[in-house]
């Protein structure tokens, strides 16, 4: 039964520091506001569920670490998509677009653009880079 | 022991990253969000590091670093989209309209 316990957790923990890493990894390289916070939330539920929940195992059977513990779970799982959903509309209302489309494609090449203004709809797609100024 | 070491190492090298686009961040709202998560892993590595050093007290600071977490994002994002503390609440955005701007019934 302690085995059991031991391995769960063992799992438990290699499993949340793997989706605390790939949320870190995404909010560093996705091209978007919108994308980058799709990343967060990864670390935000199942990491730091994940993590939690190795913790419970690891308590020993402390009622009142486990209640703790419970307690911190809870309020994460209330309060973050609360602020996720703020950050989200104050984005939103503020002016912040998201990339669309043929934006996304072009992110690589001009990487440096003001992601702060509207999306300047191109036309002529694809040649617009080698056509030149005619 | 060696599984409360992996994870430590793990939430701190997500924190590191966060950072990196916390500094990085292009706008306002990218910043916020690093922060933000910035704090998640925190309350994790407290967690971690109360379990570590053999002292589980450190859940109340956990805790309570939840609870500050989420009212500084609330707070910083109240203070962006008004730039004052104590906001009179006008409609400050068009995209919030329900304004005289927006109907056009009356040309």
């Amino acid at each position: 039964m302690d085995n059991v316990i031991h391995y769960a957790s063992l799992f438990l923990f290699a499993a949340g520091s793997f989706f605390v890493i790939t949320g870190a990894l995404g909010l560093l390289r996705f091209p978007d506001f919108y994308t980058r916070m799709h990343a967060s939330g990864v670390t935000d539920t199942l990491g730091a569920d994940l993590i939690l929940w190795g913790m419970i195992l690891q308590a020993d059977g402390d009622w009142l670490l486990i209640a703790k513990l419970l307690i911190i779970m809870l309020f994460l799982m209330f309060t973050s998509p609360v602020s996720t959903h703020s950050i989200a509309h104050a984005a939103w209302v503020g002016g912040l677009n998201p990339l669309l489309g043929k934006e996304l494609k072009h992110h690589d090449i001009a990487p440096d653009r003001d992601e702060t203004k509207a999306p300047v709809e191109m036309p002529g797609g694809e040649e617009q880079n080698k056509g030149g100024a005619a | 022991m060696i599984m409360f070491v992996v994870a430590t190492i793990a939430v701190i090298v997500a924190i590191v990253i966060a950072l990196a686009r916390a500094i990085l961040g292009p706008s306002l709202y990218d910043r916020v969000l690093a922060g933000n998560a910035v704090g998640t892993k925190t309350i994790l590595l407290l967690g971690l590091m109360g379990f570590l050093t053999g002292r589980p007290e450190f859940l109340d600071i956990a805790l309570l670093y939840a609870l500050m977490n989420f009212i500084a994002t609330i707070a910083i994002l109240k203070f962006f989209a008004y730039r004052t503390m104590s906001p009179q609440m006008r409609d400050m955005s068009p995209r919030l309209g329900n304004g005289n701007h927006d109907g056009g019934a009356d040309g």
